[in-house]
């Protein structure tokens, strides 16, 4: 009984120590997802792209939307944790964490799904033995890799001080595997002075590269689409305000995150509604800004109303109304009210705006994509219904599934190995706040 | 060199207006054994066409047994030498026959879902006439499809034309979204067209198709090389469709040749969307002075290409 109650890892992370039948079970349903989606995966491997809904007109459907979602919320870790340590934001401990853990993961499933639009996935390699630096797609593959190398690096750092004190800690009951790879990874850091100096200089520098190479690698991701001519897409906007809608579609994420780990792991003492606010702050700015990004870039094309810029709003407003008003209208105004207005800030209406607004960023990146590809400059003249009009097949739907699955399978081990709150950290911080008292 | 190239230039010229093309093209090849344009197993028609040997020298080959040249990926490269390929489309004679579309997609052994060559029913606007529009790949001078491709498995040659490996494509699609005239055609599956092709793949045949790679119109080098003009233009009839040499001043619809500036200034010609900025090398003609009203261009045809057109303004003005 002493000893429990010595060990703050069993405080804050008792999930390390065991898993419930809950647990399992989640683990298990993930697992089906996932299984399911490689079904429909080889499905299209040997039966040809036909088995999804893009075609010549709308060559790329929910796939490449899934990238920019996932990689737009890959940029919560790398922008919101960076700005936030190098301000060093007092509040910011016990989210920080999964802010990381949010951009490593999303990293890996972002590109994943650009690959299931490749139509030859045998010759992947060329990108790298023929790459033409004249390419986005080229700019595409460097910025991101060095954004997954970067990330890593960062979260790493970051977890350092955990994984000595996993490795020292002698009261959770594990399996010494494990302890040997805490051994391992926790690098000989002990906690002397020079060690935590030179930690902290490594993880300052670590989160100002990672903010400028999130930017670059938005900024990249959105210049895929405005390099090209297509109307909706030649914009200059693009750049920045992809930067914009990751950060907002990231901060999103993070509390819902933050909820749900709040509630599973029962860390409301340390994940507060303090903590809540203070994203929840964060995302009303980006709202801000994500709104006026919109609407400035909408306004210009409507007001100077170009024929071909003029028949893709008359989509926007026709065949994609809904998915216009949720993501340009819902998503900018419910932030804004929700956390603007003190009398409805709490910690489930935060969250379930956050909901709202993820879908609604979603739904966002579909209708930059899907309508374009839809409203080319030559008109679409064909009498087969699929190839005028894009709609997504279940095998696209059940990857996509999959692709959330991947993510939620990928974060609960990962609060499975190290802890989801920065233990070490918070340690320190209690000790202070004893002294004081 | 230069002075060979322009020797070359000249005698093209020459040869091209005596014999048509295939001269020209033939010296621009630059050579290469006769045997590789002549297939053994097939049956003498009686009629001779002439053809360069690898000594430089014209030899006249049975046309039944003429087998059009595979050149190897690297050699599909680089450019006749010498040569800058142009087309030039005359609106006025269009009546959407298709018989452009038929020969394009019979001659590439093209599933029907996979058209190089597309005919639209355009109209500029409310007040202005409708009229059939057919469009190859424009073969641009400044190609954003080029310019986008990841892996370099789209070129522009020095003659001008712009084409796919297929052996390079991944499939990404990013030239696909880059040209912005919808030119380009994906195989979404294997089609069993692609199967009826027996020869070596080469991209200047664009043949035979790979399932998860992108292809489009490729102005036929294949043909060019043999002296003979793209499937489009010899099976149009009604002469729809010239090809020429912008160098040589010259382009042909099989029965008239024109000089090219005179054609062009003379007639008004035009480039599509001029303005996004991406040089055609195609041209066309103003749809004046028909020789046909545009619903000539329906009651030939089949149920399924009749209603590509029902969602344009002026059917749904037309409606019966």
């Amino acid at each position: 009984m002493e000893n429990e109650k010595k060990s703050p890892l069993r405080e804050f992370a008792p999930q390390l120590e065991q898993t419930s039948f809950a647990g399992y079970a989640w683990i298990v349903f993930l697992l089906a997802v996932i299984g399911f989606g490689i079904y429909a995966f080889f499905q299209q491997v040997f039966k040809g792209h036909e088995v999804t809904g893009m075609r010549d007109n709308v060559v790329w459907g929910v796939y490449i939307v899934n990238f920019i979602f996932f990689m737009g919320i890959s940029y919560a870790g790398a922008l919101i944790s960076g700005t936030l340590h190098l301000f060093k934001t007092t509040w910011r401990k016990p989210v920080i964490r999964m802010a990381e853990f949010i951009t490593v993961i999303s990293l890996l499933i972002g590109p994943c799904f650009i690959l299931l639009c490749i139509g030859r996935l045998d010759k992947l390699y060329y990108l790298v033995i023929f790459g033409r630096i004249q390419s986005p797609i080229t700019w595409d593959v460097i910025a991101i890799s060095t954004d997954i190398f970067g990330c890593f690096i960062f979260l790493y750092l970051a977890l350092l001080r955990d994984l000595a004190t996993l490795r020292d800690d002698d009261f959770l009951r594990l399996p010494s595997w494990r302890k040997r790879i805490y051994k391992a990874l926790a690098l000989g850091y002990t906690g002397a002075p020079e060690q935590q100096q030179r930690l902290n200089r490594a993880t300052d520098i670590m989160a100002a590269m990672v903010i400028s190479i999130a930017i670059i690698v938005y900024s990249v991701l959105a210049w895929i689409f405005s390099v090209t001519l297509q109307p909706g897409w030649h914009s200059t906007i693009f750049g920045p305000y992809f930067v914009i809608a990751a950060v907002y579609s990231g901060s999103a994420v993070l509390i819902i995150t933050m909820w749900v780990f709040r509630k599973v792991y029962h860390l409301e003492d340390y994940i507060t509604k303090k903590h809540f606010v203070a994203v929840g702050v964060i995302m009303l700015v980006l709202a801000a800004f994500f709104g006026y990004f919109t609407f400035s870039d909408y306004l210009t094309k409507w007001y100077g109303s170009e024929k071909n810029d003029e028949l893709l709003i008359q989509l926007l407003f026709k065949e994609f109304y809904w998915p216009f008003i949720i993501s340009n209208y819902i998503g900018v105004l419910l932030p804004l009210i929700v956390v603007g207005i003190p009398k409805f800030r709490t910690v489930t209406n935060i969250t379930l705006t956050s909901i709202v607004v993820v879908i609604a960023l979603w739904l966002n990146r579909y209708i930059i994509v899907v309508p374009t590809l839809e409203s080319p400059y030559l008109p679409i003249q064909d009498a087969r219904p699929e190839w005028v009009n894009y709609t997504a097949t279940w095998v696209e739907w059940s990857l996509n599934a999959a692709g959330v699955a991947v993510f939620c399978l990928l974060f609960t081990l990962a609060s499975k190995f190290v802890p989801i709150v920065p233990v070490t950290g918070l340690m320190e911080e209690a000790k202070k706040e004893d002294v004081l008292v | 060199m230069e002075e060979q190239s322009n020797l070359n230039k000249k005698n093209s010229r020459r040869q091209f207006l005596k014999k048509g093309l295939l001269a020209g093209a033939g010296i621009a090849a630059g050579g290469g054994l006769v045997s590789a344009y002549v297939d053994t197993n097939a049956t003498e028609s009686g009629k001779k066409v002439k053809v360069l040997t690898t000594g430089g020298e014209i030899m006249e080959v049975d046309r039944g047994l003429l087998k059009l040249p595979r050149v190897s990926r690297e050699e599909s490269h680089k450019g006749l030498p010498g040569r800058k390929f142009v087309m030039v489309i005359d609106l006025g004679k269009c009546k959407n026959a298709r018989k452009c579309v038929e020969a394009c997609q019979k001659g590439h052994h093209l599933p029907k879902s996979q058209e190089f060559l597309k005919v639209y029913l355009l109209q500029d606007s409310e007040k202005t006439s409708p009229y059939w529009f057919p469009k190859p790949c424009f073969h641009c001078d400044n190609p954003l499809c080029v310019s986008v491709c990841p892996v370099g498995a789209t070129y522009k040659r020095s003659d001008g034309i712009v084409l796919i490996d297929n052996e390079r494509c991944i499939g990404c699609k990013f030239c696909m979204t880059g040209c912005p005239y919808s030119t380009r055609v994906f195989a979404w599956k294997h089609y069993h067209e692609f199967d009826e092709d027996k020869e070596p793949y080469s991209p200047e045949a664009s043949s035979p198709g790979k399932e998860g790679t992108v292809s489009k119109c490729d102005f036929c080098p294949d043909l060019i090389r043999v002296g003979k003009v793209p499937y489009c233009v010899s099976a149009c009839p009604m002469g729809v469709i010239y090809f020429g040499d912008v160098d040589e001043d010259t382009v042909t619809n099989g029965t008239e040749t024109y000089q090219f500036s005179q054609l062009i200034r003379d007639r008004a010609g035009y480039r599509y969307l001029e303005t996004l900025g991406t040089r055609p090398c195609v041209y066309y003609l103003p749809p004046v002075d028909r020789q046909f009203p545009v619903d000539r261009g329906f009651p030939d045809l089949t149920e399924e290409v009749k209603s590509r057109y029902k969602d344009t303004p002026y059917s749904r003005k037309n409606k019966p």
